[in-house]
């Protein structure tokens, strides 16, 4: 957890009005910006021209299965939590065309590949979010493979963090270690600052092009009040932060519970319906999509996103291994849980709460966590349900 | 470090070299590159994922000597995909990605005796090894092949079963679950071979493909003749997509079956093959 | 030369037998050889035979109307052929074909069964250890029966 902001950096202040300058350079500098803006009742990623694309004075408030927008006393522009969209959609696209090939007389051939993606700047990424990118790191290209289109979008990003100092009632990054402040990861850390009449942003340094990027924009070091200010947010938000896992024992516990009578009463709520895998910045699962024109002379092959909640998800010819939803949720669960400690030596969740607002049916994944801790299978017991 | 690739969803083409039909519902392919070069080096027990222009891909494990390296595929048709790749003809371009996966311990396997159980199509996966352990004869211990199928009329690679029979450094027993006509084999399920099989089962490995309840079966009499968990080689079978470990589809508890596996030992899975829907 | 007695006595089936009970075993013990094609027994005929088989390899069939014979296990060496002399109404259930050529050693079952009914201990041992056969073939069968080669399009709900 990080509820402190780092001591031993010199930290800087960059007024609001001075803000559309990191705009200006971003853009200049050929990079696409992406951010919070508003939309469809939502606080939604897209491309921004300017700071006035930005929530000015929103926030959300957020439940099971609720999100509200709500206005703000203050002008911040950083003011709220978290909202349905993940930076993931822009690294691994929601829809992403592998291929094109071409009958030719003598059999077929694959096209070129697409474009040069955009180099983009994420322009409000949370310490959750940062996270989840370490994450999504680990699947795409740490491995014996490395996915082309990931990489190529991954390798520019400018990352400009916003610490949190707006919790959400489902935020729980504290358990997973991922919060609220970002200790690392980003080339630009903001803490949004609104102090009376004062409304400035005290910035921490994380890369060398970071350091570029401040550089051209007005700037001066922070004072020592200034910086108890921000580390005063930061405390603050850490301890609103109510949600609570214990996680220490928590992969071990779960291995034990894959008969736990749990799943099917949790089964008894889920619709399967996949929100939770949706708005999950770190769920990484694609299938493929194989298409033709009418001719038959072209073909594509898409890639896109899959929930290990689908029933097709675990198919193999003659049917599929994980027909019960009981089965699909534990898949989940237990993937975020347990088996990605095996797979990429950490948690696959990040706490940022997405699933519980966006779960339809309000199930709330800590206290589905907090459940199994509580009452665990003991090896003796009877495992019907 | 390992050996990065760059572009592993991206099929190569290759063409169809020779097909075989080998049963009314299995056929093999034998594959060559477009670009000329007909080889391709594998471990015995890896996969290809296969693609067929505009009908999509499959994995299917490499059924080939490894020692030539030529690309042959063994292929049960099943779906959308392998019934259109049992419609391509000689000279049809087929799209492969790979090799991919583990292969079967075949070098830790020297100086010991094989026990090979398999059933159905799962003989596919094997043939690679079995070409293996019979270029280094010498080097193994007793080879035993037990394969099991529905009927006779669903026996792969007869002709080759035939020769392998009739080696005296090897022992083959095939029986069917259904012995029709004139049928003079064994009948009955391949597990039921194993309590007399000729093999040393403390100095033993064994390798198993097969439907996932035959291979728990096989598995209980295979130990129950004494060879250690650790000794025991199961090859799995999950939806793919990818077969690169980034799709997720092939889950099975921790592992993916793409990249950890299809080939595990038993002791590493045996927990979860125990349990439901896993 | 191998005597019907240790032959017997290091089966399997016969395996720590009270030396007086497989003394009466042995006396109902006879060698015999099939020749291929030959049948050792039909079904609905009389069960009053069981053959351990020495050597070779026997098809366990049914005849199935229209589509001829099915053969549904085959016995091999070391193997204990029928059971049906066991069990009322001591008929057997299956035809008996030899698949290749066998020598086997005959046991009187009319005979044992009688021995059984006067003396429970002798019974004991022999329904406990056709029990063990019986379940092995069962557990088989029941793997058969799941027939895992074949295609399945049904889906567990």
């Amino acid at each position: 957890m990080n509820s402190n902001l780092n001591a031993n950096k010199d930290l800087h202040i960059v007024r609001r009005e001075d803000l559309p300058q990191l705009f200006n350079i971003l853009i200049k500098d050929g990079h696409q910006i992406v951010g919070p803006t508003l939309r469809d009742g939502a606080i939604v990623l897209d491309v921004l021209e300017g700071v006035a694309e930005l929530p000015l004075g929103w926030t959300d408030e957020q439940d099971k299965a609720r999100y509200r927008l709500v206005k703000r006393k203050d002008e911040a522009l950083f003011g709220y939590s978290c909202g349905p969209q993940t930076w993931k959609k822009f690294l691994f696209p929601p829809d992403h065309i592998l291929f094109k090939a071409d009958k030719t007389r003598h059999g077929w051939r694959i096209d070129a590949g697409e474009n040069a993606p955009p180099k983009f700047a994420f322009l409000g990424m949370r310490a959750c979010d940062i996270h989840a990118l370490t994450e999504l790191d680990k699947v795409f290209i740490a491995g014996e493979y490395q996915d082309s289109a990931y990489l190529e979008r991954r390798e520019n990003i400018f990352i400009i963090s916003i610490n949190c100092s707006v919790v959400g009632n489902n935020c729980f990054c504290t358990s997973m270690g991922s919060g609220p402040g970002a200790a690392s990861g980003y080339d630009l850390a903001l803490t949004e600052i609104i102090d009376g009449d004062l409304h400035y942003y005290l910035i921490e340094v994380g890369s060398e092009k970071g350091e570029e990027v401040l550089g051209e924009i007005k700037h001066r070091t922070a004072s020592q009040e200034e910086i108890r200010k921000g580390n005063e947010l930061l405390t603050a938000a850490a301890q609103a932060i109510s949600l609570k896992v214990d996680t220490e024992k928590l992969p071990k516990i779960l291995k034990k519970s894959v008969e736990h009578p749990r799943w099917k009463e949790i089964a008894s709520r889920c619709l399967t319906c996949g929100n939770c895998t949706m708005v999950c910045p770190t769920c990484f699962c694609s299938t493929v999509q194989d298409y033709t024109d009418l001719r038959g002379s072209q073909a594509s092959r898409l890639r896109k996103w899959d929930s290990c909640f689908n029933i097709e998800y675990s198919y193999i010819h003659g049917g599929s291994v994980r027909y019960s939803s009981e089965a699909r949720y534990r898949q989940w669960m237990m993937h975020k849980f347990a088996s990605w400690i095996d797979q990429f030596g950490s948690f696959g969740c990040v706490g940022c709460g997405r699933c519980i607002t966006w779960c339809p049916a309000g199930i709330d994944v800590t206290e589905e966590l907090r459940f199994f801790c509580q009452n665990p299978l003991l090896d003796t017991t009877a495992k019907s349900a | 470090m390992k050996a990065r690739h760059s572009e592993p969803m991206i099929p190569q083409p290759f063409r169809v070299a020779k097909v075989q039909k080998e049963t009314f519902d299995t056929f093999t392919l034998q594959l060559k590159s477009s670009k000329g070069n007909g080889v391709s080096h594998f471990s015995p027990g890896q996969f290809n994922m296969l693609y067929v222009f505009g009908v999509g891909e499959v994995p299917i494990s490499i059924s080939g000597d490894p020692s030539n390296g030529t690309l042959i595929h063994t292929t049960r048709v099943v779906g959308n995909v392998t019934k259109a790749m049992g419609k391509l003809k000689v000279g049809d371009v087929i799209g492969v990605r790979g090799p991919f996966g583990t292969p079967w311990p075949v070098e830790n396997a020297k100086g010991k005796d094989v026990v090979i159980v398999t059933g159905g199509i799962g003989l596919a996966p094997l043939r690679p090894a079995l070409y293996y352990f019979l270029k280094h004869r010498d080097e193994y211990g007793k080879i035993v092949l037990l394969y099991g199928a529905r009927s006779k009329e669903d026996i792969l690679y007869r002709r080759e079963l035939e020769q392998w029979r009739a080696r005296f450094d090897l022992e083959v027993h095939v029986t069917v679950d259904r012995g029709t006509g004139n049928w003079r084999g064994n009948v009955g399920v391949v597990t039921m071979l194993i309590p007399k099989a000729p093999f040393d089962a403390h100095n033993a490995v064994s390798l198993v493909c097969g439907p996932e309840i035959m291979m728990r079966f096989t598995v209980l009499e295979l130990l129950k003749r004494g060879i250690p968990e650790s000794k025991i080689f199961l090859s799995l079978e999950r939806n793919m997509k990818c077969g690169i470990g980034h799709c997720g589809h092939c889950q099975f508890g921790p592992h993916f079956t793409c990249k950890d596996g299809p080939v595990f030992p038993y002791d590493q899975i045996k927990d979860l093959l125990e349990k439901r829907e896993i | 030369m191998e005597t019907l007695e240790r032959i017997l006595a290091e089966h399997p089936l016969f395996k720590g037998l009270d030396p007086k009970y497989l003394k009466i075993v042995v006396g109902c013990a006879s060698n015999i050889r099939f020749e291929p094609e030959q049948v050792i027994y039909k079904e609905g005929d009389p069960a009053e035979k069981f053959f351990l088989i020495r050597e070779g390899k026997i098809g366990l069939e049914i005849n199935i109307p229209h589509r001829g014979s099915i053969a549904i296990q085959t016995v091999n060496s070391g193997d204990i052929l029928g059971w049906s002399w066991l069990m009322p109404p001591y008929k057997w259930r299956f035809t008996a074909r030899v698949y290749e050529p066998t020598r086997a050693i005959a046991l009187d079952g009319a005979c044992l069964r009688r021995k059984c009914e006067e003396d429970h201990a002798l019974g004991y041992e022999f329904y406990r250890r056709f029990a063990d056969i019986i379940v092995q073939r069962l557990q088989a069968t029941r793997l058969q029966l799941l027939d895992v080669y074949g295609h399945h399009t049904e889906r567990q709900k």
